[in-house]
């Protein structure tokens, strides 16, 4: 029974909380506590974002087609960085510095370079989605494959595999944990990104709305747009989570208990 | 049907003898134990024999009359980790051997694995993850896998020591059981007495420092072993012959 109860509280948890939050924000605005110029009600951001509702899915789209190939082209340079440095000492030590570097970039200054650099189009953003996105899947990639336990490397050496079905067998499959909480992190960084990116030069997306709402004090369309880049988010991290079903049936665990 | 000869080993790590002139050799068909206790180098001879390391001298091991030193992929073993990849169904597990060894294709791999669940007392397992299995179980399925991997030699270091008492008794009599039916000369890992003369025909006891060949013992117990032949005097003779063995040095 208490098992029954804990299981119903920890699943009601976040429902509550998110519910409190929202009606706290309700008794403020609509209460008069806070001024409607400073924060609109949720009734107002709800108005807003079924008024623009078109405008708004026709921007994300935008925006979410560049978080996504920003993600995989993100993940595959993850990939290729990450094997390459596992494989080769040298390259871990030469790289992994350069690599801490680039994250301490901050991502604001270096958007307005790229649209220096290469002009108003969708480039820039994916490149920007790419450079904020690799890194959480390079390192996480790389813990994976090094904390591959040694004697089940030899275990397949003793079959006569080599790398390769070392990889295959062994290390490329025990680092999938690790690599799907890496490219959860991505996912979420993947939107706001392609956001930053929109804000500072474009004609499309998410950001280019943002600013433009901004530019015209119109607080409930703002608040309208950040909820839909939450949802946005949430959905691509939903996608992560569902991959990660799928890739990793072994972890299903208490579902085949029950059958 | 396998045998193995192991002639001269001597290794050294960072200038410290850890084994030295080793040699022993594995007949067809035979259990052999080697007995010797923590620290004295088994591992280190294991590892020589899986061909994962060289021995400092030039000292050989030979499977089947073929000069393997040095070469991984020849021997096929079992550590007390079962080492079961926990991303693989048990039957992925078990054919691993199969598809990676002998480069086989998946189905043909699954198939021929398949049909060995029944007398390994694994049926029912094949679709189970790993982690779905209990310790006893685990340690078959990594049986049968060495098993598939080897070529009538299989190394076993400390399989089943990782186990309770209970389940360890039980998988003993498992064990001496499936060795009839399967044709696989085992050379034996072992720091536990009763159950090196349990399951072997022979023992080496490998002791001192460096490790050396100290003593081969000859079990003549009536196989299959009896129920209970634990209790008999004569497995009790062996027991305190070992011991006094062991003790001496």
């Amino acid at each position: 029974m208490t098992e029954k109860y804990r299981n119903i509280i920890n699943k009601a948890a976040p429902a509550v909380s998110v519910t409190a939050v929202l009606l706290i924000w309700l008794f403020m605005s609509e209460g008069g506590i806070i001024p409607a110029y400073m924060l609109p009600s949720p009734i107002e951001v709800i108005r807003a974002f079924i008024g623009d509702f078109t405008i708004l899915m026709k921007h994300s789209a935008v925006t979410l087609q560049e978080a996504i190939y920003g993600l995989l082209a993100g993940t595959a340079l993850a990939f290729v960085i990450a094997v390459l440095m596992d494989r080769f000492e040298f390259l871990y030590k030469a790289l992994y510095p350069i690599l801490v570097i680039t994250q301490t970039i901050p991502t604001i200054a270096i958007a307005p370079l790229l649209v220096l650099w290469m002009g108003f189009s969708m480039a820039p953003k994916i490149t920007l989605v790419i450079l904020t996105t690799f890194f959480p899947i390079t390192i996480s990639l790389l813990d994976g494959f090094r904390s591959v336990d040694p004697d089940s490397v030899n275990l397949i050496r003793s079959m006569g595999g080599g790398r390769l079905q070392v990889f295959r067998h062994v290390k490329f499959p025990s680092a999938l944990e690790q690599f799907f909480s890496g490219l959860k992190v991505s996912a979420s960084y993947a939107v706001v990104g392609a956001v930053i990116s929109e804000w500072l030069g474009g004609f499309e997306g998410l950001g280019v709305y943002m600013t433009r709402v901004k530019k015209a004090y119109a607080f409930d369309k703002m608040f309208a747009v950040i909820i839909l880049i939450c949802i946005v988010s949430l959905g691509l991290m939903a996608l992560v989570a569902l991959l990660k079903y799928i890739a990793m049936p072994h972890k299903r665990k208490n579902k085949q208990e029950n059958n | 049907m396998g045998y193995l000869n192991a002639e001269n080993i001597t290794r050294s790590f960072d200038g410290v003898r850890i084994i030295e002139n080793v040699s022993i050799h594995l007949n067809e068909g035979e259990i052999v134990s080697l007995l010797g206790v923590s620290g004295g180098g088994k591992t280190t001879l294991f590892n020589i024999l899986s061909g994962l390391d060289t021995p400092d001298n030039d000292g050989k091991v030979m499977l089947n009359g073929k000069d393997i030193t040095g070469k991984p992929g020849e021997i096929s073993y079992m550590l007390q980790k079962d080492l079961l990849q926990p991303h693989y169904t048990v039957l992925d597990n078990v054919a691993l051997p199969l598809i990676v060894k002998n480069g086989m294709k998946k189905k043909d791999a699954r198939k021929k694995a398949e049909g060995y669940f029944a007398s390994f007392g694994l049926d029912g397992a094949q679709k189970k993850y790993p982690h779905q299995l209990s310790g006893g179980m685990k340690q078959r399925a990594a049986l049968l896998r060495t098993y598939l991997a080897s070529e009538g030699v299989a190394l076993l270091d400390e399989p089943f020591s990782a186990l309770d008492t209970i389940t360890r008794s039980s998988i003993h009599k498992w064990y001496l059981d499936i060795m009839k039916e399967i044709k696989l000369s085992t050379l034996f890992v072992t720091h536990d007495i009763e159950e090196a003369i349990l399951l072997s025909d022979r023992i080496y006891i490998l002791s001192g420092k460096p490790g050396k060949i100290s003593d081969e013992i000859i079990i003549d117990l009536p196989k299959p072993r009896p129920e209970n032949v634990t209790m008999s005097e004569a497995f009790l003779q062996y027991k305190r012959m070992i011991i006094e063995k062991i003790g001496q040095i």
